[in-house]
């Protein structure tokens, strides 16, 4: 009895002799590894609140007021909102980015897909043709956009050159309201086709050379093996691309700004534009900081609805 | 761990905030050197060397004072502005458009400047820069629209020079006859804005606002006739905008290089064409049923943020009503000196090329200045230059187009 007491106090004893210098070190531990998460988080953290989070903060602030960049604000309230929602500029602004996604999208992701499976078989010469495709993404928009308002120049572009070689009277392109955002569109799947493709490349990678193998076995054809096991493989760089040019088409602005500056006439107006318009050109930071809020809950609700989507659609397996 | 880490952040943003008020002070000890800085565009394409010999003249008769000048292309001065006025990082003295002071007055951008001696100055021009009894801005410069012409084009097709007695119909004619496609040569370029619109009307006969200001008048056959003689020279006897129109010295370029007959545009172009091959001259622009010129002015402000106001104001003054300045202008050709010595401006008419620089001045004596609406200026200005662009593409007629604008600027003057 005495014995076993005895080892139990000692046990106790022993227990409380350990946990005394244990608990401080796991809790130093514990701070230090706080510490350093902190310190590797930092370098991206301050720029994203100073830059980011900072200035959607104000915007929010700006956006009830009425602001000239110069002058004192004035309150407002929601003003600027009920203003934005009554004109029809806003409407023209969102339709035109709609348009622009709605037709941007399905032409760039089967664009990168094809360069993407066209380079992922063994044709001689394919990292020199994907450092090519790639060119265009890493070159600034100012200069790609001269380059495509020179292609699509009505009267003296090699686009309409050549649809006239083989009979086709080419469109006015950047000069006509109708082909304005087509113009725009075309050079944004020119431009992007790359950045697509990489990253549908990458996931091509990962689908095992088995399913193929197995499926030939079964006696599947090409267009077979495309649909039932490379499309629904590669489904998550597909969620991924479609999640990043969605929200990069709400944001749409570099091309359309080079190109056209929202014209002619306002037929390429697009959102982003109309921003910047509103601040720098007419004066109305207010007004401009409540269209930007208004640009995020759209894409925000979008976002939301595509990542609860995805269950049904992208495959993690 | 953290705390030194917390202390370094505390100390960076202190030294960020820091840096960022020095960036922004200067000593303002009198006696001590000052130094003024100067934002401008008026010197933005060719005339840099002319504003420096004011610069240096300004400082050899002012020891203490330097001057340091920014100079912007006038296509991104107001954007430029804009941002520094709100980021607070505007110059000491910076150039104004007449259309934007009243906005710069009503939210306390620019100082009122006290002891202007107004009597160095053209009496109109300085008004236009006072509101409520104070002067805001100095004029420095002024300047008007004439038509310049080609001569070896016109003595090729045996056409008599144009004249101040011409008027549209005869300026078209001569367009007709001077475009040739096939060598690359057109006969007439004017811009299809705003800007050459509501002088077009005037020329015409009509009014672009009411007398009242609060609607406007341009929606009347003077309206679609001035719209019309713009509109339509696209594509016959003008480039169009595939063809390179309105781009950056597209049309000074063309007149230079001998492949445009007649160009409307300001007196300000005149200097980069005094080493153009081919001779030419100018003439006051031809009116339809009365003559409009437009007439521009450019000044200088002080702001009022800054530390050195006194030593800002000098300069100011320096630069709108020094000897220097007037003769430095005249002899430059760098639009005219805003003084109210007639006799300075003499010397303007014998500074060689081009010969009937007398027109400068024809021009003053019917001058029509753009209609100012206050804050929707710019709205205003695009809703035009929308408009006259469907007109001119053929995709709506002047009197639709100039409707629709009605109704949009209408709009814009009752918000």
């Amino acid at each position: 009895m005495t014995s076993i007491l005895a080892r139990k106090d000692r046990s106790a004893e022993r227990k409380a002799t350990e946990a005394l210098p244990r608990n401080p070190t796991r809790r130093t531990r514990r701070l230090r590894y706080a510490a350093t998460v902190a310190l590797f988080l930092l370098p991206s953290a301050i720029p994203l609140m100073a830059f980011t989070v900072g200035p959607m903060i104000a915007a929010l602030w700006i956006s009830l007021t009425r602001w000239n960049l110069i002058g004192s604000m004035k309150w407002v309230g929601l003003e600027n909102y009920q203003q934005l929602l009554a004109d029809p500029a806003t409407r023209n602004a969102f339709l035109h980015t709609l348009y622009y996604i709605v037709g941007y999208l399905p032409l760039a992701y089967a664009a990168g897909l094809a360069a993407a499976l066209a380079l992922n078989t063994k044709v001689p010469g394919r990292s020199l043709l994907r450092g090519i495709y790639f060119l265009p993404v890493v070159t600034s928009w100012i200069v790609v956009a001269l380059v495509w308002r020179w292609l699509l120049n009505p009267d003296t572009g090699l686009i309409n050159w050549l649809l006239h070689l083989i009979g086709i009277q080419g469109p006015g392109w950047w000069t006509d309201p109708v082909w304005s955002l087509p113009s725009i569109i075309l050079a944004s799947v020119w431009k992007d086709l790359g950045f697509i493709m990489v990253i549908l490349l990458a996931g091509l990678q990962a689908i095992p050379e088995e399913l193929y193998e197995a499926a030939r076995v079964d006696g599947a054809g090409p267009w077979r093996r495309l649909f039932s096991i490379t499309l629904p493989m590669l489904s998550p760089s597909s969620f991924f691309v479609l999640v990043l040019s969605l929200i990069n088409g709400f944001q749409v602005f570099d091309q359309v700004y080079a190109m056209t500056g929202g014209g002619p006439n306002n037929s390429s107006q697009v959102v982003v534009q109309q921003i910047y318009d509103l601040t720098f050109r007419f004066g109305q930071a207010g007004m401009a900081s409540a269209l930007s809020w208004m640009l995020f809950a759209v894409i925000l609700v979008i976002t939301l609805i595509q990542v609860r989507l995805q269950k049904r659609w992208v495959n993690y397996a | 761990m953290k705390k030194p880490l917390a202390v370094l952040c505390i100390a960076a943003t202190a030294a960020l905030a820091l840096a960022g008020c020095n960036a922004g002070g200067q000593g303002t000890a009198s006696g001590d050197k000052v130094t003024i800085k100067y934002t401008n565009f008026i010197s933005n394409g060719g005339n840099e060397k002319n504003l420096d010999t004011i610069v240096q003249a300004f400082e050899k008769e002012n020891p203490n004072i330097t001057v340091q000048v920014t100079t912007l292309p006038y296509k991104e001065y107001a954007t430029t502005l804009q941002t520094d006025l709100a980021a607070g990082t505007q110059a000491d003295t910076f150039d104004i458009e007449y259309a934007n002071l009243k906005s710069y007055v009503a939210n306390g951008t620019v100082a009122p400047l006290d002891g202007v001696d107004a009597s160095k100055y053209r009496p109109s021009l300085l008004q236009s820069y006072e509101s409520d009894g104070k002067q805001y801005a100095l004029p420095t410069s002024f300047s008007d629209v004439v038509l310049y012409y080609n001569k070896a084009l016109f003595d090729a097709a045996h056409l008599p020079y144009p004249n101040s007695s011409w008027t549209w119909a005869d300026e078209a004619a001569a367009a007709q006859k001077l475009a040739n496609p096939a060598g690359g040569v057109f006969g007439d370029f004017q811009n299809i804005t705003f800007y050459e619109f509501y002088k077009a009307v005037a020329q015409a006969g009509g009014k672009f606002l009411n007398d009242d200001g609060k609607s406007v008048a341009f929606n009347s056959p003077e309206g679609v006739k001035a719209a019309q003689w713009l509109a339509e020279k696209s594509g016959t006897t003008m480039p169009t905008p595939a063809q390179g129109a309105g781009t950056p010295d597209f049309d000074t370029k063309l007149f230079k290089d001998g492949k445009l007959a007649m160009l409307h545009s300001g007196i300000w172009v005149a200097s980069s064409f005094a080493d153009a091959p081919k001779d030419w001259d100018i003439a006051v622009e031809p009116g339809d049923a009365k003559k409009a010129s437009a007439m521009f002015s450019n000044a200088v402000a002080v702001s009022a943020a800054s530390k050195n106001k006194e030593a800002a104001q000098k300069w100011a003054g320096y630069l709108s009503s020094s000897q220097v300045m007037a003769q430095t202008r005249i002899s430059a050709g760098w639009e005219l000196p805003p003084t109210s010595d007639e006799s300075a401006l003499k010397p303007y008419l014998n500074q060689g090329k081009p010969a009937n620089r007398q027109a400068v001045f024809d021009a003053l004596n019917s001058v029509v200045l753009p209609p100012s609406i206050g804050e929707n200026q710019q709205k205003m200005t695009d809703i035009i230059t929308n408009a006259l662009g469907e007109v001119a593409a053929k995709r709506s007629s002047a009197a639709d187009a100039l409707r629709s604008a009605a109704d949009q600027v209408n709009a814009l003057l009752k918000q």
